[in-house]
């Protein structure tokens, strides 16, 4: 079974499970003592009179610890049964915040959120677990925990011990269990539950990749065969992808975007980077401390374009300015490739192609093909280097991101780099 | 899209309506109470040695600590009745009253943990705690039986009537009593922790202020309308009733048991009010 079809494949029903209308979330800022007290009395009090709370305004002086801070903002959406939606976001976006609503952990401030069917949390793996009970008591005490009737957990306690992979230890007690058996066990439990929506939040985190991969196949044929709607968070870019069939993303307690997952995901990676430029000013540009500064360069300028955006096989032109330190007898350029999960996708290199002195500064024009890179958007490390007698490479400057640029390639396959991956090679030929 | 609202089984509001307890909600999650009870039995003495058996030995010793300080030392009288029986018979009251109270009164603070990531109805952890107290009581009623034949049988014979009958109801009223009070100031404490210092000392002077160690008629007879202050009480006239149908000490009193019913009714009335509020909410502030 491939995970990866399944979830695209997957299509939801039609029936509306989740409402969530206009959700607001305030918290107070700062410590509640003696001093919220006296606050809270003057707001009472002013209340009782009609008039305005003197405490409301963020802006007040003597109250500023006690400010209020809107953790979710007026958040509207609705999920159709059988989704399982993707919430991404920052730390502090209110992801979390949001989970805790529906699971009914805290109320909201203002608006209203619907539900159709019996919701289960996982927020955390283990909570509501006791380290003096056995698995198997364990089980029963978390399946009540979530709502379980005892014989509902009858029915299940083979499925759930089959699962966790615990069998040999389910009547020891917990507190003996290493930290991977613990997180199999509360998985089991909440993925056997008898519930029409589940919540998880980070719990993938823990676990051995194998038992990952069990999971995340196990929620793909919960959610496909059995009808059941997830709501997943995760900071895990790959399991969102693997499990989600949408995406919604959050930031500052406001949903920026919900919809297609790639989208998604590739919305909240580039929230708040350099976006695709003609001329890059690298004289301002953070530095890495290891490289040599014999040679620094000053900019980056795309050549013949008005954007970076690049077709087929539309070849990069750039010229970059450069400043000489130190004397340099061989300098070389690379070009380290990104992708927009930050992972290094192909690089370039133009060996040798100048020595300079102390002092003097230069302009290089480059070319680079980019064919073989399925379309997408993409961040260039630029790095000056040279190679010393032993042949390795000594680092003099490099700037990230020093060029974002974004490749449309027409292919016939329709390419996808979550199906087909990053590199589209060139094609095969029939040779006899 | 306007969609009646009982096709939807749950939905989630900001502020509660002043009475939303959901006693249906509390009865589907009976299994859960189950579930509690167990845990804190097991967890309770594991790892110990005597195990369970610490039910007896906590009130076998208070009541024989009683019996030397109270008893021989302070030479308070016990209305004719044996003193270790006496004193295991209002330990006994007086202890599940305050274990209700003070095991209510963490609720919120001592369940954080446990609240801030699951919802299951609040209240479900009170009425553990309240039932988990009965266990230790009736334990130590057992042991009373036993003891009561044990003295019987030299010669030093108690009284019991027809006022047992009250018994369940007295239970009860502590039961309501201790968690009503309880969760007022589980509720206060979410925010305020001020109480939860006051709770340790407040309720070893609470005792002192009820006729546990001393029958009422002793106050009478040393201060006179003093006695009046400790009816007010409510705990107190529950005490000396209780007494008086075991062991047959005292008086009935039927007008203090009344007004200790109405304070009962408050609190716990009370209590349920500011427990649904906060419930909603307190992990934002606990």
């Amino acid at each position: 079974m491939n995970p990866i079809l399944n979830s695209v494949q997957s299509d939801a029903g039609t029936e509306t499970v989740i409402e969530v209308e206009n959700v607001k979330k305030q918290y107070r800022l700062g410590t509640i003592g003696g001093g919220t007290l006296k606050g809270d009395i003057q707001s009472w009090w002013a209340r009782i009179r009609g008039k305005e709370d003197p405490n409301s305004k963020v802006d007040a002086k003597i109250y500023s610890k006690n400010e209020k801070f809107m953790a979710l903002d007026g958040v509207s959406f609705s999920v159709k049964k059988g989704e399982t939606i993707g919430l991404i976001g920052g730390n502090g976006a209110g992801k979390s915040t949001l989970l805790k609503l529906f699971s009914r952990v805290t109320a909201p401030s203002e608006g209203e959120i619907r539900i159709k069917g019996r919701v289960s949390s996982m927020l955390e793996v283990g909570t509501g677990f006791h380290p003096e009970l056995t698995g198997r008591e364990n089980v029963y005490l978390n399946g009540a925990i979530l709502g379980m009737k005892r014989k509902e957990v009858d029915e299940r306690i083979e499925d759930i011990i089959e699962f966790s992979e615990c069998r040999k230890f389910i009547d020891t007690p917990v507190k003996r269990y290493s930290s991977g058996m613990f997180v199999k066990l509360a998985f089991s439990v909440a993925a056997h539950l008898n519930s029409d929506i589940m919540l998880m939040d980070e719990v993938l985190a823990v676990g051995d990749m194998a038992f990952q991969k069990k999971c995340i196949d196990k929620m793909v044929s919960v959610a496909r065969d059995e009808g059941k709607t997830i709501i997943y968070v995760s900071h895990n870019m790959q399991t969102i992808r693997q499990l989600c069939s949408r995406a919604i993303v959050l930031r500052q307690g406001k949903i920026i975007f919900d919809g297609d997952v790639e989208r998604g995901i590739d919305i909240y990676l580039r929230n708040d980077e350099v976006t695709a430029k003609i001329f890059n000013d690298y004289t301002d540009c953070h530095r890495f401390n290891f490289l040599t500064d014999k040679v620094l360069m000053d900019s980056l300028t795309v050549l013949d374009k008005e954007n970076c955006y690049y077709k087929d096989d539309e070849k990069v032109r750039f010229k970059i300015k450069m400043h000489c330190n130190e004397d340099v007898k061989e300098l070389s350029l690379r070009f380290m490739i990104h992708n927009a999960d930050q992972v290094v996708m192909a690089t370039s290199a133009c060996y040798n192609f100048m020595s300079c002195k102390k002092g003097e500064e230069f302009e290089r024009v480059f070319e680079l093909d980019i064919t073989p890179l399925a379309s997408g958007v993409y961040k260039v490390l630029p790095a000056l280097f040279e190679l010393n007698e032993l042949g390795e490479v000594i680092d003099c400057d490099g700037v990230y991101p020093g060029l974002v640029f974004e490749h449309a390639k027409t292919t016939p396959l329709n390419w996808k780099s979550k199906l087909y991956g990053d590199t589209a090679l060139c094609d095969m030929v029939c040779i006899e | 899209m306007r969609k009646q609202n009982s096709e939807w089984t749950t939905v989630i509001k900001p502020k509660a309506a002043w009475f939303d307890i959901n006693l249906k909600e509390i009865w589907h999650y009976k299994d859960l109470i189950l579930m509690f009870l167990k845990r804190n039995f097991n967890s309770a003495y594991k790892q110990t040695i005597l195990g369970p058996l610490w039910f007896l030995i906590n009130p076998l010793l208070s009541s024989s600590m009683y019996t030397v300080v109270f008893g021989q030392i302070a030479r308070i009288s016990t209305d004719n009745v044996p003193k270790f029986l006496f004193y295991l018979c209002s330990n006994a009251a007086w202890s599940y009253f305050s274990s209700c109270l003070s095991s209510t009164a963490s609720t919120f603070t001592g369940n954080a943990y446990l609240f801030g990531k699951v919802y299951f109805p609040r209240l479900v952890s009170p009425i553990t705690t309240v039932i988990y107290g009965m266990l230790s009581f009736f334990v130590q009623m057992l042991l009373f039986v036993v003891c009561a034949f044990v003295f019987a049988a030299k010669g030093q014979v108690i009284h019991p009537n027809i006022h047992m009958l009250y018994i369940p109801i007295m239970i009860m009223q502590m039961a309501l009593l201790g968690l009503g009070i309880g969760i007022i100031i589980s509720s206060v404490t979410t925010k305020y922790r001020d109480l939860t210092i006051l709770i340790g000392f407040g309720l070893q002077l609470w005792m002192y202020g009820t006729p546990v160690v001393y029958p009422i008629s002793q106050v009478a007879s040393i201060a006179p309308g003093f006695e009046k202050l400790i009816w007010l009480n409510p705990v107190a006239p529950i005490i000396n009733n209780f007494r008086y149908a075991i062991l047959g000490c005292g008086t009935f009193n039927y007008s203090y048991w009344g007004i200790s019913w109405i304070v009962t009714a408050v609190f716990l009335f009370f209590g349920v009010l500011i427990f649904s509020r906060v419930e909603k909410t307190f992990m934002d502030t606990v």
